[in-house]
């Protein structure tokens, strides 16, 4: 009876947030789709409470958004972020029952605790600096990032684990620092750093742990997905080791792993790379494997079964844009997706059938001509509709009438060129720039 | 002080030889001035004791007497006088009158004024085009008459009648203010006969001409400019990278409201690009351009269709101007009937169901027409190119051009630059 009180504020919570509000409409499908707590489990860390928090203000569904607050605010009670515990309290709005209410004294308590850590800390790094022992600032500079990231100070964390770098003396010590990095800038969203840091560990002269190989290519890909670059997030993608495992999960699962790169590389690869890179690169099929549907849709769209592709995609559609990466990208990459899809469904015919064509796209004549007409305004599918006959006719450039056509072009600019451009040299070479100035207005 | 009677039958006399002439013209020279000036109101009737061919020097010393008080202009001016200054022109010697270019070019403007101020201007069309030819000592020499012909021709409409010095390629050019009302004429007229690629190059040549200060003419050059640009390709191309500075840097603030309706013209909705010339259009009518500013308009409905033509076999006429937001299928059928005709797109209307089909370029350059078409291109591209080759070797030649890039190499040569033995032949 409480919670169904709670129902408009909890869409008024979801407008305010200016989330809930701006989309809509793919709330209500995800609802019985996603298992919070399945999908946490493969988390661990500060993404996990990061996604949890993310799927609470994006869903729109109160059951879904009430389980993963509650499952957020178990979580933090076991570490140590009190701006955390106190972001969920006030999300939760009481809705949970007095089990779930910003716990004012356990607040206290960890703050109290966590400012006589933060001095010892301090106090040792400035011991450490004045006996000017390299390893030990080291340390000193890394206790207190870790301090910082377990209780939520992520620029500070960031600027602690970036001072370790002047006291690395080994390529172990820059990997780790790299690492750490990474992590916090992920968190951050300064992408940009992210990259530059594993260039940097990707530098180190020793040869590096499968399982770190793996995760610098996986926080690559991240880095090229957030700057919207999904051919080279692809291929970082695909190239991550199966080593990662769920090692990496305090930044990414597995499973993610094969979403975004099999979303990217049809996207963006052609189809020769598709099937070398994708299709018979066993260590992604490894990933491929632990998503069965998105292995599907990968082998229904290299095998031009666009139909049941497309539907494979709208399936997952709803889960994905409740992934706190890939979310914006969704719309973008599910767009490409579908043009590459049309432009392979034309591209070794000579006619097409836009009715056949339409039902295996599962849509109207009339929106499949609209999208045909964009592709080919962008010349993309170099054919011709006959919207009479509702069909699709490819056409050949005549090599030879193009070149007649290009060469007189091309003559004609020439001579208007060389006849202005001699006109202009006789002006300066009589000066009369010059006289011009003077004589006018 | 020779009386006038004397100095025409110094005239009459001495017509004939270059020595003559000579003689002649000094002594014209000595009698311009005060005395002809005092009498000239009554030379009027000593010039019908003249012939305008064979004594052409003289005549033409007297006549611009004259005309240049104002006064006579206007007791004497009109029928009469003009038809005498314009046979003058049409049969005087172009040895003798280019002894005299200054007097002559006056006479030239003389004339012009005269006819725009009767109202007349197809009159000074014929004299003045044999003016042009009497004075010019090549047809690739600019002279100031050029400016005034062209202005004419616009003023009585007669835009083919310009073509006739148009089609000349200009190269010399004496004074700037020509060359850039040249330009501009130029392309009026072509603005007039719709050869907007040809009207655009004049305007380009006037828009881009060398300038240390900016002037009107190029001002409104560059108004016209966009306008046809956008009639012609769509789009406003930046200035090219040797547009004078000046002009790079101002021309733009100067004619806002044009580039704004050419931003305007790229976002291509039709609605969009009509309301802001209705909100505009007392500017462009203050510029006299609202007629090239409504051809802009029209011209959107032209290019969305060509786009479609680019994207469909057939169409129908409802679909078509769904498409390009005409009102209504008839519309859309006069659009696309009217580019047919102009041969602007290859396409058949099949009125009994409404389509339209759209058909590739049926050129297929193989007919003989074109063959002489290419040829006769490749033959002006080659005469072109020689010509450029010898310019160039000119100015290798040129001992200016030596000094300065001699000096930019430091004044000095290498050492190397004498030896051109190799070594090994010692």
């Amino acid at each position: 009876m409480d919670v169904e009180g709670e129902v408009p504020a909890a869409a008024a919570a979801a407008v305010a947030n200016g989330l809930g509000g701006a989309e809509p409409s793919p709330a209500p499908i995800c609802a019985e789709q996603l298992d919070v707590e399945a999908y946490a489990a493969q988390y661990t860390g500060r993404t996990r409470l990061g996604r949890l928090l993310f799927i609470a203000e994006r869903c729109g569904v109160e059951a879904v958004e009430l389980e993963a607050l509650r499952m957020a605010y178990d979580e933090i009670k076991r570490g140590e972020d009190t701006m955390f515990h106190r972001d969920v309290a006030l999300k939760i709005k009481a809705r949970l029952g007095p089990r779930y209410l910003l716990d004012q004294a356990w607040t206290d308590s960890i703050n109290r605790r966590a400012e006589q850590r933060k001095e010892k800390l301090e106090s040792e790094l400035n011991g450490y600096r004045t006996n000017l022992i390299k390893e030990s600032i080291r340390m000193g500079y890394n206790d207190i990032g870790d301090f910082f990231y377990a209780h939520g100070h992520l620029s500070d964390a960031f600027k602690s684990y970036i001072r370790t770098r002047d006291y690395c003396t080994t390529s172990k010590h820059i990997v780790q620092m790299c690492m750490n990095v990474i992590l916090v800038s992920i968190e951050l969203g300064q992408f940009p750093h992210v990259s530059n840091y594993v260039s940097k560990a990707e530098q180190t002269p020793d040869t590096l742990e499968p399982i770190i190989v793996a995760k610098l290519r996986a926080a690559a890909g991240l880095a090229y997905l957030a700057t919207k670059k999904y051919k080279l997030a692809a291929r970082k993608f695909v190239e991550t080791g199966p080593e990662l495992g769920s090692n990496y999960s305090e930044v990414i699962a597995p499973q993610d792993i094969a979403v975004y790169g099999a979303l990217c590389a049809l996207a963006s690869f052609d189809r020769s790379d598709l099937k070398s890179k994708v299709i018979d690169n066993i260590n992604f099929r490894n990933f491929l494997e632990l998503m069965p549907e998105v292995r599907e849709l990968v082998n229904d769209f290299y095998s031009s079964r666009y139909g049941s592709c497309l539907e494979h995609l709208e399936k997952l559609k709803p889960n994905l844009l409740l992934d706190i990466h890939l979310h914006e990208h969704v719309e973008t990459l599910y767009m490409d997706i579908r043009h590459k899809a049309i432009i392979q469904y034309t591209l070794p015919f000579i006619s097409v059938d836009l009715n056949t064509m339409a039902a295996a796209f599962k849509t109207s004549v009339s929106m499949l001509e609209k999208e045909l007409a964009a592709l080919i305004t962008e010349n993309k599918i170099q054919a011709r509709i006959d919207s009479h006959n509702k069909i699709l006719y490819a056409r050949h450039a005549d090599q030879r009438n193009a070149t007649f056509q290009r060469v007189l072009q091309t003559g004609n600019e020439f001579e208007r060129d060389v006849k202005s451009l001699l006109l202009r040299a006789n002006l300066i070479k009589h000066d009369f720039n010059q006289r011009a100035g003077q004589r006018k207005m | 002080m020779e009386s006038v009677e004397t100095l025409v039958a110094h005239i009459q006399g001495l017509s004939g030889s270059p020595e003559e002439l000579a003689h002649l013209h000094n002594l014209l020279r000595q009698a311009d001035g005060e005395s002809l000036r005092a009498h000239s109101a009554g030379l009027l009737p000593f010039l019908a004791q003249l012939n305008p061919q064979a004594h052409s020097l003289g005549f033409l010393y007297l006549l611009e007497a004259f005309a240049s008080s104002a006064s006579n202009l206007r007791a004497q001016g009109g029928g009469d006088f003009l038809v005498t200054v314009a046979e003058f022109l049409i049969s005087c010697s172009a040895d003798q009158i280019r002894l005299a270019p200054d007097k002559f070019l006056c006479a030239c403007r003389m004339l012009k004024n005269e006819v725009i101020q009767l109202n007349a201007p197809i009159r000074g069309i014929a004299p003045l085009r044999a003016a042009i030819r009497k004075i010019q000592t090549s047809s690739e020499e600019l002279t100031p008459i050029h400016a005034d012909y062209l202005l004419l021709c616009l003023l009585a409409k007669q835009y083919k009648a310009g073509l006739s010095i148009l089609e000349d390629d200009i190269l010399e050019v004496d004074q700037p203010k020509d060359l850039f009302l040249y330009c501009y004429y130029g392309g009026m007229i072509y603005v007039g006969l719709k050869k907007f690629t040809t009207a655009l190059e004049f305007l380009h040549n006037a828009v881009t001409a060398p300038m240390s200060s900016l002037n009107a003419i190029s001002v409104e050059a560059y108004k016209k400019y966009i306008l046809v640009s956008l009639i012609q390709n769509g789009q406003v191309p930046s200035f090219p990278k040797y547009t004078s500075s000046t002009a790079q840097r101002n021309l733009k603030s100067h004619a806002q409201v044009y580039v704004d309706l050419a931003s305007c013209y790229i976002k291509g909705s039709y609605s969009e690009l009509e309301e802001y010339i209705q909100a505009n259009a007392d500017k462009f009518q203050s510029d006299n351009n609202l007629g090239l500013v409504k051809q802009v308009l029209s011209s959107m409905y032209k290019r969305n269709i060509q786009r479609l033509t680019q994207t469909y076999l057939t169409l129908s006429l409802e679909d078509i101007a769904s498409s390009v937001q005409l009102n209504t299928p008839k519309e859309a059928e006069m659009y696309v009937l009217r580019m047919i005709e102009d041969g602007e797109i290859h396409a058949t209307i099949n009125q009994k169901d409404g389509m339209v089909s759209f058909h590739e370029d049926p050129e297929q350059y193989k007919s003989c027409e074109m063959v002489e078409h290419i040829d006769s291109s490749i033959q002006r591209l080659m005469a072109l190119s020689k010509k450029l080759t010898s310019i160039d070797e000119n100015i290798l030649c040129d001992p200016a051009y030596l000094m300065k890039t001699g000096r930019e190499r430091g004044g000095r040569f290498d050492y190397d630059d004498f030896d051109s033995v190799p070594h090994k032949y010692f």
